[in-house]
């Protein structure tokens, strides 16, 4: 008998529950037992209540246990989970567990299915189609199937994929760039660490296409330095890209070269906005650009710059190798394709949904998400990072896309939902916008800079009950000064979390009086 | 972390080398010697000045905008709290504080012993298992004061 296949996951999050030791103990028990596993570290599956997930190959698929801690791999054992028998933990084919079942996993098709490192699993699951049809196309051609796809820009902005590209494209300089930025810094966000940790050649084989569009000839993965198993695990997909000739001088031995590099970042938020990441990668400090210029045309060393988020790139095989038509029949109105809609916080059920846009709130937080961890009333989630709004339950029947977001004065953002439980302090939310924002404020425009570090102050009057009315009449002023008159969207979006929260939660800011505080 | 050596000019001089010519190299030249000491010790900035034929300030002023440079000997262990919204939901302001206290330090700061330092985050991008906290790297989800504990005598052995 050969060896029977065990995956265990090798992501971070995973491994931050105790997945290493899981896959000590299978290797300990199996050789103590005389039985020959095969011990694959995949990727996750995205279900990370369940992590660490153990799955079993059997001859009807792949069978899932979890969460798995090391103390239950002797009994996992003796139930019989080597053919998949059933157990306390099991959950039956991991493909049919509805939770992951109902997803419409285009861009992370191959997540946990496939060992991220491994060269010929991606072939075998799909792998550099889009590349090779794309280096059938002219560089027009491709550039007219991404605007056509309806893809927007997923690190928040939703800008038009197609028209950035083709701005790129048109535009004639001695030498163009393609970065990426993966400083995925937004809190209830981790779907870019997935792709960069579980899937690294989705990455790399985006960047190449869009490369291959835009005549860009190196590229950069403006990484976080949060990030440590993802740059490893970058660093070694490259190597092994280059070797194999999916990255170099000659692109799957064509005319194109393209050249790829990490480049870690240094803990500043702000770097996430394009132009701070631009000064960032040339090695200065991280301060945002006024544009125009737009990096199109004059960005990195002043060359014309592709720059657009994991997702997007990572969106982009899939739409290459199926076709525009294909990814268009995803979602709803001007909000095309899919979305990595990632649960996060107070959640029962937390990790990745990739869905078509459309579907509501309150499916994905109730529905996928099951509820708050703690099993308390929902007060509020975030969506979009730390400039996004608190929404109320109330909201929760708007539908996930851009435009129906707005409608009811949320947004996008990288599609991270965080949940709160009926404990959370909205005034305290509020307040940590504002600090949050002077702490991270790159400090080139005033209303960011000096607003952020007013607002912590006007609150705090607010929330020891100082001339509560006046305050939060100036706290409005402030947030419209900030919004209308910052640079970019760390002090012009700071606004959406303090004023949803002041909006939606009054009561949390009137409260009675304190003694012991001076009035301003 | 445990693989830190002492700060030593020379040495600096050679790894700062390595990264002159290459584009925008100053970032990755503090990484590496971050790495490879713990911090970036104020000598190296008139060595990184000269490399990347830059004033002195410029260097100053990079190392001093980025939160993860450290101008400062860590601890031989960091400890790295996650306090953005996805981790408060979960208690992480409470957690720091509880950490806080056991260790007997402030964000920032490191132990009495040169044991630990204590550092924050915003955000590691382990929103689903929060609160979540990084050691010497190495990412902990669904975190307790008790793992603390747990963690830290694993550690100190």
């Amino acid at each position: 008998m050969s060896a029977i296949k065990i995956y265990v996951p090798n992501d971070s999050a995973a491994r931050s529950v105790g997945a290493d030791k899981v896959a000590a103990a299978i290797a300990a028990e199996a050789g103590r037992r005389g039985v020959a596993v095969d011990l694959i570290r995949n990727g996750t599956r995205g279900m990370l209540w369940l992590e660490p997930l153990v799955e079993v190959a059997t001859e009807k698929g792949r069978v899932a246990y979890g969460p798995v801690a090391a103390a239950d791999v002797g009994e996992l054992f003796d139930a019989g989970f080597l053919l998949g028998a059933a157990h306390r933990l099991g959950h039956g084919l991991t493909d049919d567990i509805p939770w992951l079942k109902s997803q419409d996993r285009l861009i992370f098709a191959r997540l946990g299915v496939t060992d991220p490192l491994d060269p010929d699993d991606y072939l075998a699951h799909g792998g550099l189609d889009g590349l090779r049809k794309a280096l059938s196309m002219t560089d027009a051609q491709i550039v007219a199937e991404v605007a056509d796809s309806g893809l927007r820009g997923r690190g928040g902005a939703g800008f038009p994929a197609g028209i950035k590209w083709k701005t790129v494209q048109e535009a004639k300089a001695p030498e163009k760039f393609v970065c990426c930025n993966a400083d995925e810094g937004d809190s209830g966000t981790f779907a870019d660490r997935m792709v960069m940790e579980d899937d690294p050649f989705l990455l790399i084989e985006g960047m190449t296409i869009a490369a291959i569009a835009t005549g860009a000839t190196q590229g950069y993965i403006y990484l976080r330095s949060e990030y440590p198993q993802a740059k490893e695990h970058l660093d070694k997909a490259i190597a092994t890209a280059n070797r194999l000739g999916w990255l170099g001088d000659s692109i799957l031995g064509g005319a194109h070269a393209f050249h790829l590099e990490v480049r870690v970042g240094a803990g500043a938020y702000v770097c996430g906005e394009e132009t701070a990441m631009l000064e960032s990668l040339e090695g200065k400090r991280g301060i945002v650009r006024a544009k125009p210029p737009i990096p199109a045309l004059v960005g990195l060393w002043n060359m014309p710059t592709l720059v657009n988020n994991v997702l997007t790139l990572a969106s982009v095989p899939a739409i290459l190798a199926k076709g525009a038509a294909f990814y268009k029949n995803f979602g709803v109105g001007r909000s095309l394709g899919t979305q990595a809609f990632q649960l996060a916080g107070n959640i029962k059920h937390g990790g990745l949904v990739e869905k078509a846009f459309g579907i509501s709130l309150d499916e994905l937080i109730n529905g996928y998400g099951g509820g708050t961890y703690s099993g308390r009333p929902i007060r509020t989630v975030q969506m979009g990072g730390p400039l996004g709004s608190y929404i109320p339950p109330a909201h929760f029947h708007a539908a996930a896309d851009y435009e129906s977001l707005t409608a009811v004065g949320a947004i996008m953002g990288h599609g991270g939902i965080v949940v709160f439980d009926d404990t959370v302090d909205m005034a305290q939310m509020a307040r940590f916008a504002m600090e949050f924002c002077a702490a991270e404020s790159c400090g080139k425009c005033t209303p960011c800079r000096i607003g952020s570090t007013r607002g912590v102050e006007v609150i705090d009057h607010i929330v020891a009950g100082h001339k509560t009315a006046e305050n939060l009449k100036l706290l409005d002023d402030l947030c419209e000064v900030m919004a209308t008159g910052s640079l970019c969207a760390m002090g012009g979006m700071t606004p959406l979390p303090v004023r949803s929260a002041v909006t939606h939660f009054p009561e949390d800011f009137h409260k009675p009086a304190t003694a012991a505080r001076h009035v301003a | 972390m445990s693989t830190i050596s002492a700060w030593d000019s020379a040495k600096a001089s050679t790894i700062i080398d390595q990264f002159k010519s290459v584009r925008g190299g100053l970032l990755p030249a503090l990484h590496a010697l971050q790495h490879d000491f713990g911090y970036v010790d104020d000598s190296a900035i008139p060595l990184l000045a000269q490399a990347f034929n830059q004033s002195k300030a410029d260097i100053y002023g990079v190392i001093t905008y980025y939160h993860e440079f450290r101008r400062a000997k860590p601890g031989r262990h960091v400890i790295t709290v996650c306090r953005a919204e996805a981790c408060q939901s979960m208690g992480a302001e409470r957690l720091l504080d509880d950490i806080k206290k056991r260790l007997k330090v402030d964000v920032g700061g490191k132990t009495a012993d040169g044991q630990f330092s204590l550092e924050q985050v915003f955000c590691l991008g382990n929103c689903a298992l929060s609160p979540a906290i990084q050691v010497d790297g190495a990412m902990h989800g669904r975190v307790t004061v008790d793992l603390i504990d747990d963690l830290c005598r694993e550690l100190q052995a």
